[in-house]
């Protein structure tokens, strides 16, 4: 190496050192103790920014509420960017365990990135709270391999249960499925085959285009003629394109959707052709309780929109951690305890009453839910709404099976059930 | 000396800063293995590869699927993974050199971009191996009489993975064949009519790069705990080329410092400020203009300036 190479080498490497003492430096000290520190991983930017924005706008929501004072706790929010990609997930899980010393973190939104951070829990022994990502096996066949996961929202094939045998109850006999080509359309289709086709159903195709197709113009043409129905399951910009598409290609055939096909976070960017699916979750604005018409009005005057799933889940999520610490006279439990606690949790939310299973996954109503173009809660203006047309109480993550023989079965998948009727 | 005095500062400072800097600088090093094997390509044969991520991608996902399927690699063979991991790293850029050396320049770039995106596709799409886009979850690091799972032993575990790749890569550039690589970057032609079989060289420096990234994907894998299709997306393979030119292509040692300011500025800058991406962006494009050399570049560039400027006062 000449003489000019290792002034260089020796000037880089200074002010990398340099780099590494000055972010020591400013690294955070352990707070007092009567603070509650909450972590929050959610996509700030990229294709997911605006879920993950109203993710943050449901839970801050209700910290103003309440004033960040969570029966004597004052609560510390701190917000990671996720970028809605598991390894990035990871890196701030471990951030806010380390350095920011959370009491827990909360959030992700994809299945994968739920996959990726419940290890994180069980490796660092910090509570992981998830209000969205849903992957089934979370709280099912890999529940125990993560002590210190708890789910506040749902599991992808939670609604879905109910909704197949309600698809019997209408007297649909044939069904062709398009859905998104992923673990979460997979799980959520699955638990609408299981039901449809216990109750004497067909799904007699299966269609998956790619996540984050646009244009379906490739797949519409090749669904069956003789379906009764069709099943959609999309995510994103797809549930946007996907039924102006279908439309556009003459459909007469009633159309079923998952959960986030029609969620309030896609709807009012619909159009008229999307009136009469019918979809399944466990959350629609339209509800017509007070607590919810109140948070409706509330969270529309401040954010300037009608809140979705997304936004309601974590307003709810938040309301559990304060029950908890509530209950422990406003201080943080311990990790075990607040599990166990937050386990054996009932509580009366603005989706209804919801309590915690001993796998520790939400039972909840499930909504039937029609889009109707209607005026509600007072506004002046026709605009779609997801009405709840039929209302199924306390369905578990098990729906209508026994918990030990569902759990026999393997996880759903693009290959589970098998497409028997295909062909 | 200044670099091995620096390496060992590095060393003995990391075990005493918090928990979560240990992770991150664990990080930049596992990069900095495959930044430098890119600089080889980039800097001193003068290939231009997008295709980086593809080797860390094998990698990872041959450590986390050994690890899960055949709960293998979690002991003294470790040590075995290291060595399959190498080699199919390897093996990979040997079968894609094979398309990507009939190319230069853009071209070049383009296939080297097409197999990247055929290693992303794969591990997205063979969800039966690879989970699909929910990855691999590694049960636990190895354990061997020393706990890897402990994160200051991990650390020294990647950092002696970095030294000797950096010491191998230098004694490699130092040799003849890495002097007959900068003459190909130089002039290719001229090396072809000294009798050189320049497309050798540059498969074979390709097909080494291959290896180093296969190293970095096992010590990745086991640094996250974790293996996803978005470790080998395209957004990897820009980082690796970024880092390198960050930090001053041709030097190697450049490469670790662009794999330091990429990892701090995306992992560390980013808990702190919502513009850190403004920032990264426009030390990218700052760096582009200014400093072709990169960040090594900038004591030459004031020695030059400075001569430029005694220069014009004599005329005077």
């Amino acid at each position: 190496m000449t003489r000019t190479g290792k002034l260089r080498v020796q000037d880089g490497l200074i002010a990398f050192v340099g780099a590494l003492f000055g972010t020591y430096l400013t690294a955070a000290q352990p707070a007092a103790a009567e603070e509650l520190r909450i972590g929050f991983i959610a996509p700030m930017t990229g294709p997911f920014a605006q879920v993950g924005k109203d993710m943050v706008n449901g839970f801050e929501m209700y910290m103003n509420d309440v004033k960040g004072d969570f029966a004597g706790a004052t609560v510390k929010f701190i917000v990671e960017d996720d970028q809605a990609k598991p390894p990035t997930g990871v890196l701030k899980a471990e951030k806010l365990i380390r350095q920011d010393q959370v009491h827990m973190f909360v959030g992700g939104v994809l299945a994968s990135t739920g996959y990726a951070l419940a290890p994180v829990s069980a490796r660092e022994k910090v509570v992981y709270i998830s209000p969205i990502a849903a992957a089934d096996d979370l709280t099912q066949r890999d529940g125990a391999k993560y002590p210190y996961f708890v789910r506040t929202g749902w599991s992808s094939s939670q609604p879905n249960h109910p909704f197949g045998e309600w698809a019997c109850g209408e007297g649909y006999k044939k069904i062709a499925v398009v859905a998104a080509d992923y673990a979460f359309g997979y799980e959520q289709v699955g638990g609408f085959q299981k039901t449809f086709e216990d109750c004497g159903g067909k799904i007699i195709q299966k269609i998956w285009p790619p996540l984050g197709t646009i244009d379906f113009g490739p797949f519409l043409p090749t669904v069956k003629q003789d379906a009764d129905a069709i099943f959609t399951l999309m995510v994103g910009p797809m549930s946007l394109q996907f039924p102006k598409q279908l439309a556009a290609s003459g459909n007469t055939k009633p159309v079923l959707g998952g959960g986030t096909s029609y969620d309030e976070f896609v709807l009012p960017s619909m159009g008229d052709e999307v009136i009469g699916h019918v979809s399944a979750l466990q959350y629609s604005a339209a509800l017509e309780n007070p607590k919810n018409e109140a948070f409706v009005k509330k969270y529309r005057a401040k954010f300037g929109k009608v809140p979705s799933y997304y936004s309601e889940t974590n307003y709810t999520t938040a309301q559990m951690i304060h029950e908890i610490i509530k209950n422990n006279k406003g201080n943080f439990p311990g990790q075990e305890e607040f599990v166990k606690q937050l386990a054996a949790l009932k509580l009366d939310t603005i989706r209804g009453p919801v309590s915690i299973d001993e796998m520790r996954n939400p039972v909840q109503n499930i909504y039937l839910k029609k889009v109707e173009k209607k005026k509600m809660f007072g506004y002046d203006k026709e605009e779609l709404w997801n009405t709840v047309i039929k209302t199924y109480p306390n369905v578990t993550q098990f729906g209508q099976f026994n918990k030990e023989e569902f759990l026999k079965t393997p996880v759903y998948s693009r290959d589970f059930p098998p497409c028997k009727f295909c062909n | 000396m200044a670099v091995a005095g620096l390496l060992i500062a590095l060393g003995l400072i990391t075990p005493y800063t918090n928990s979560f800097l240990i992770l991150l600088i664990t990080r930049a090093l596992v990069l900095a293995i495959l930044a430098m094997s890119l600089d080889l390509l980039l800097g001193f044969t003068g290939l231009a590869s997008l295709g980086q991520a593809a080797y860390l991608g094998v990698g990872a996902y041959l450590t986390a699927i050994l690890a899960t399927k055949y709960q293998f690699g979690l002991g003294w063979s470790f040590w075995l993974v290291i060595v399959f991991a190498i080699l199919i790293g390897a093996a990979t850029a040997a079968v894609f050199g094979l398309f990507a050396m009939r190319a230069s320049g853009v071209y070049f770039l383009m296939i080297t971009l097409a197999l990247g995106q055929c290693v992303w596709g794969l591990a997205y799409r063979w969800n039966s191996l690879t989970g699909g886009d929910n990855g691999i979850n590694l049960p636990r690091r190895p354990a061997f009489g020393i706990q890897l799972a402990d994160d200051v032993t991990y650390f020294y575990v990647v950092f002696g993975f970095f030294v000797l790749s950096l010491l191998l890569l230098y004694i490699l550039v130092e040799s003849p064949f890495g002097r007959s690589l900068v003459g190909i970057r130089e002039r290719e032609v001229r090396m072809r009519i000294l009798g050189y079989n320049t497309w050798l060289h540059k498969y074979v420096a390709f097909v080494i790069a291959g290896g180093f990234g296969g190293l970095a994907g096992v010590l990745w894998a086991h640094a996250n705990g974790q293996v996803s299709p978005e470790d080998v997306v395209l957004t990897t393979s820009v980082d690796a080329l970024l880092m390198v030119v960050l930090g001053g292509p041709g030097t190697l040692v450049g490469g670790a410092i662009g794999a330091g300011i990429v990892v701090f500025m995306r992992e560390y800058l980013s808990t702190l400020v919502p513009w850190w991406q403004y920032a990264l962006g426009g030390l990218y494009v700052l760096t582009i203009l200014y400093l072709p050399g990169g960040v090594l570049g900038i004591p030459e560039r004031f020695r030059q300036s400075g001569a430029l400027f005694i220069n014009r006062r004599i005329k005077r």
